[in-house]
């Protein structure tokens, strides 16, 4: 294995070869927000909040905006996870997903358990600039157990993963484009009609807002262990079980 | 097959050949239903005439005009009839026996013509698409055979290093140097695509070469394959054209039928397999990644750069990705060498480059001029200006990656490095001219709802971040938006610039940002508190 | 001194941030001495006044009202806070933006939804007509400082007029400042 040596936000740190920036960072205790990421599943880069900045090494360049989750380490790579313009863009990247659908902490499941109310405080935003869309989203709660509530997707897309990854059944995928691309279930039937969904539960761990829930769970109940599903991903990879 | 056979199919196709031929355009924009039934009533005409032992009627691609379509040119003298209908076809006819013509002709020496430099195109209008042997007539598969068995694929990468060719789908990126990256990876197996997803507004460079000459970028796709040691191709091309799909079906039947597709072509070990992938209306399939997840039956949505294509592409194998008109020229570089070419253009970008001219423009229709041409020789001249006693105010180029040029920077050379410097892009092709009747917020916003609805819905700042650009867009058109709301827009094409996943994503401000370079009072005229001086 | 001269204002919103601001028990004691509340549902005050230095939005903009309001106390107040969730973000007041019109909720609300024979209510100068959508405080005049919260806890709303009082600056920050909901 070979260990590379870069530089986080002036300080030296070092990696494993395959490491991500955002595996580094976080082992040495430098935090970049992220949304779509899940310890235990693919990174796909779509949230953009992981962005950090890859200096160029030349004045006459500027330096690189790369996600965090799915940019390697290189040996000596001086990257800054923090700057005005990373901070800038990081609010206006949480303002806009909360003018996309309609995020009402206040009558929220997750409200206190919600990653996407944590950034939002993390990244500072105190209010909304842009014009809420208020799209008319569906909620459907024909599944025994659970529900989702489209006015509270963020598209990250982890329900998508660990169904296909962690569980094999892909009952979760994407549909439609644009903003109007929505999580669907089988071939776009309601939940509860979807036959290939086994019940397990994994994309209710995930779900890092309100969107996916247990049915019963009122405002701000919605707690969960989203940990499980990298234990669960060590114990099958690795064939240990910690945590 | 071998040279000989190859060279023999040629020589007895020219034979073949009557002293005169008159050729119908059969492409998509001179409406195929109408032009076929020209060429029915011309060849009624040829044997009424009793001229058929002369004069021979056929199908042909594009003849570049298509706003004065259907279009009919008369070959040797060069002669094109301009909106000819069915019922001109004996008078059209006659005038090969000297007699004046009913039909509205336009002279060889239009400008139109005589100012362009015909490479990707130079058969475009003069063979029968949907006919092998014409393209082997007029030097067809040469080129595959020359690269096959007197190039090492070494040989072949260097020759298009020399060129100097740049990807001509948008970015330009070297074409010479891709073509390398994929023959050194190292992989089971490989594999070559042709990214014929052409989606911008206004543009139909590729669509018409895949329509007028199919076969050319077949050629171009087995010279690739062998250069980077692929055996399957893919041509990805967009749903709505039909009439490409079809000839390129045709074309990849006749090409197997003779041994210059499928296995052991010409003689040699080498094997190339081509299949149809045809598009499902996302513009964002023209994007590689999402081109290959698309391909591999997914949904059609970006993935994280690198890996390139060219280490780990279709199903994880290197991939050589290349737009139409690169492939369009791979043939004619290897005929006639790379120093040819390389002497075409200007130093950083060379060669040709096919545009669609649309828009408010006298002579709309497909051209080819050299790299480095002005702008202004291709709207003034070529174009012919605006029609009527307008005045053109601005060309947008690139689609809804590009930007809007105005009228003052017509001198500007066409070339990678200059367009990028006024804020705009080579891109695929599109050149949309607009005369001062234009509103330029009109303009920005077209492209902006156009991304809008393009999205994939992946990354936040392309989906919600153009939602949003076109709302205060909306707003400014409108009359409401204040100053406020323009910096926020301004601040908002950064973000959705430099955070979005995508190429789709990162230039879809470009229409925004080069209408406010370029025009930033009309924008500020609109703000309610604007101050009146 | 001069105390401040404070108002509080009650548009589109349910009467808890104003609860909660009474929630803040003895300190509102305190408060008085430091403030002169000028306009407010706690005072029986009709016309919105003059030179006002300080005012606590409660409530979205839902109504023509409450635009003639805001707009008047934009002109008089020299800092307008967002009090609240519906003042910031429109939040449950703006939950009818994504159904349909104004006409056919209202329909639906007081007649299909009702059990007593009933008509939208629509007495001209009495009842003020609604506005199309919903929209926060900002969406129509400059406001100065968010205060969000639904309702923003009483230890919140204190430690912001704390600071205001001291003259501090009020770019509020962190879970105790700004979360939502």
């Amino acid at each position: 294995m070979t260990v590379k040596t870069l530089t986080i936000d002036d300080k030296l740190v070092s990696a494993r070869e395959q490491d991500t920036i955002l595996d580094v960072a976080r082992e040495s205790g430098i935090p970049i927000p992220t949304l779509c990421h899940l310890d235990g599943v693919k990174d796909v880069g779509a949230c953009r909040l992981c962005l950090v900045e890859i200096a160029s090494g030349s004045p006459d360049r500027p330096n690189r905006l790369q996600p965090a989750c799915v940019t390697k380490v290189v040996e000596g790579m001086v990257v800054y996870t923090a700057t005005e313009r990373l901070k800038k863009y990081r609010r206006m990247i949480v303002e806009l997903l909360f003018s996309e659908r309609n995020h009402i902490c206040s009558v929220c499941v997750a409200n206190g358990h919600c990653e996407l109310q944590d950034i939002a405080i993390t990244v500072g935003m105190d209010h909304v600039r842009y014009e809420y869309v208020s799209p008319l989203c569906e909620v459907d709660i024909t599944h025994g157990l659970f529900g989702v509530d489209q006015n509270r997707c963020i598209l990250c897309t982890r329900c998508v993963r660990v169904c296909d990854e962690i569980e094999g059944a892909h009952t979760w995928d994407v549909a439609g484009r644009g903003i109007g691309a929505r999580v669907i279930t089988d071939l776009h039937q309601s939940w509860g009609e979807a036959r290939s969904c086994t019940s397990c539960g994994k994309c209710v761990l995930a779900c890092p807002t309100g969107a996916i829930f247990r049915q019963g769970a009122t405002v701000a109940e919605m707690d969960r262990d989203r940990s499980r599903l990298s234990v669960l991903m060590t114990a099958r990879e690795k064939r240990e079980w910690i945590g | 097959m071998e040279l000989a056979e190859l060279l023999d199919i040629a020589e007895e196709w020219q034979k073949a050949q009557k002293p005169i031929r008159i050729c119908c355009c059969t492409s998509t924009a001179c409406q195929p239903t109408v032009s076929l039934a020209i060429k029915q009533a011309l060849e009624e005409a040829v044997a009424a005439e009793d001229l058929e032992d002369q004069v021979q009627v056929c199908g042909v691609g594009c003849l570049g005009l298509c706003g004065k379509g259907p279009l009919v040119k008369i070959e040797p003298d060069e002669i094109v009839y301009e909106q000819v209908s069915p019922d001109q076809a004996p008078s059209i006819v006659a005038a090969l026996k000297g007699e004046t013509s009913a039909a509205s002709k336009l002279e060889p020496e239009h400008p139109f013509f005589t100012r362009q430099m015909k490479v990707v195109l130079e058969h475009s209008g003069n063979i029968d698409p949907e006919r092998i042997e014409d393209y082997i007539r007029v030097g067809g598969y040469q080129a595959l055979y020359h690269a096959l068995h007197e190039m090492t694929t070494d040989e072949v990468v260097d020759a298009m290093v020399s060129s100097g060719l740049r990807g001509r789908g948008g970015a330009g990126y070297p074409t010479g140097l891709k073509w390398a990256t994929v023959a050194k990876s190292r992989g089971e197996r490989k594999f070559v695509v042709c990214n014929g997803d052409e989606g911008d507004p206004g543009a139909f460079m590729d669509r018409s070469i895949l329509e007028s000459d199919p076969h050319r970028v077949l050629e171009g796709m087995a010279i690739a394959a062998y250069t980077v040691g692929a055996d399957q191709g893919f041509l990805y091309i967009r749903g709505e054209y039909p009439l490409a799909i079809k000839r390129l079906q045709k074309a990849i039947q006749q090409g197997k039928r003779m041994g210059l597709l499928g296995t052991q072509i010409f003689e040699t070990s080498f094997n190339f397999r081509v299949d149809i992938r045809i598009g499902a209306g996302a513009f964002v399939c023209g994007e590689e990644t999402a081109l290959m997840a698309s391909i591999e039956g997914g949904r059609g949505t970006p993935r994280p750069r690198p890996p390139y294509p060219a280490e780990s592409g279709l199903w994880g194998y290197p991939t050589l990705v290349n737009n139409v008109e690169t492939f369009a020229n791979v043939a004619s570089i290897i005929r006639n060498g790379p120093k040819w070419f390389a002497d075409i253009g200007t130093e950083g970008s060379k060669g040709t480059k096919v545009f669609a001219l649309t828009g408010q423009i006298a002579n709309t229709g497909l051209i080819e001029v050299p790299m480095g041409t002005p702008l202004r020789e291709i709207v003034e001249d070529i174009g012919g200006g605006a029609p009527g006693y307008g005045s053109v105010k601005a060309v947008q180029t690139g689609g809804p990656s590009g930007g809007c040029i105005p009228a003052d920077l017509f001198d500007t050379s066409l070339d990678y490095e200059s367009l990028f410097r006024i804020g705009s892009i080579m891109g695929s092709g599109g050149m949309v001219v607009m005369d001062e009747t234009t509103s330029m917020i009109d303009v920005a916003d077209f492209y902006v709802e156009f991304c809008m609805d393009e999205s994939c819905g992946k990354c936040v700042p392309c989906r919600v971040g153009t939602q949003q650009m076109h709302q205060l867009l909306t707003k400014i058109r409108s009359g409401e938006a204040t100053r406020d709301d323009l910096d926020r827009l301004e601040e908002l094409c950064d973000v959705v610039r430099h955070t979005s996943f995508c190429g789709l994503g990162q230039s879809a401000p470009n229409p925004v940002l080069s209408t406010l370079r370029y025009f930033r009072n009309e924008y500020e005229a609109l703000l309610s508190d604007h101050d009146v001086v | 001194m001069d105390r401040l001269t404070l108002a509080t204002i009650w548009l589109g919103g349910c009467s808890g941030c104003h609860m909660s601001f009474l929630d803040m028990d003895e300190w509102l004691i305190a408060l008085a001495e430091r403030v002169e509340v000028v306009y407010s549902p706690f005072a029986d005050v009709k016309t919105y006044p003059d030179n006002v230095h300080v005012a606590l939005i409660e409530g979205a903009i839902a109504n023509d009202d409450h635009l003639k309001l805001i707009q008047q106390a934009r002109r008089c107040t020299d800092l307008l806070i967002a009090f609240g969730d519906c003042a910031v973000t429109g939040n449950v007041t703006a939950l009818r933006n994504p159904l349909s019109s104004v006409q056919d909720i209202l329909q639906y609300v007081y007649v299909e939804a009702s059990d007593i024979e009933n008509t939208p209510p629509d007495e001209a100068g009495i009842v003020p007509p609604l506005l199309d959508r919903v929209v926060p405080v900002h969406a129509v005049v400059p406001v100065d400082v968010y205060l969000p919260g639904c309702p923003p806890p009483a230890d919140r709303i204190r430690a912001v007029l704390e600071r205001l009082l001291v003259g501090e600056a009020l770019q509020l920050a962190g879970r105790e400042l700004i979360k939502f909901g």
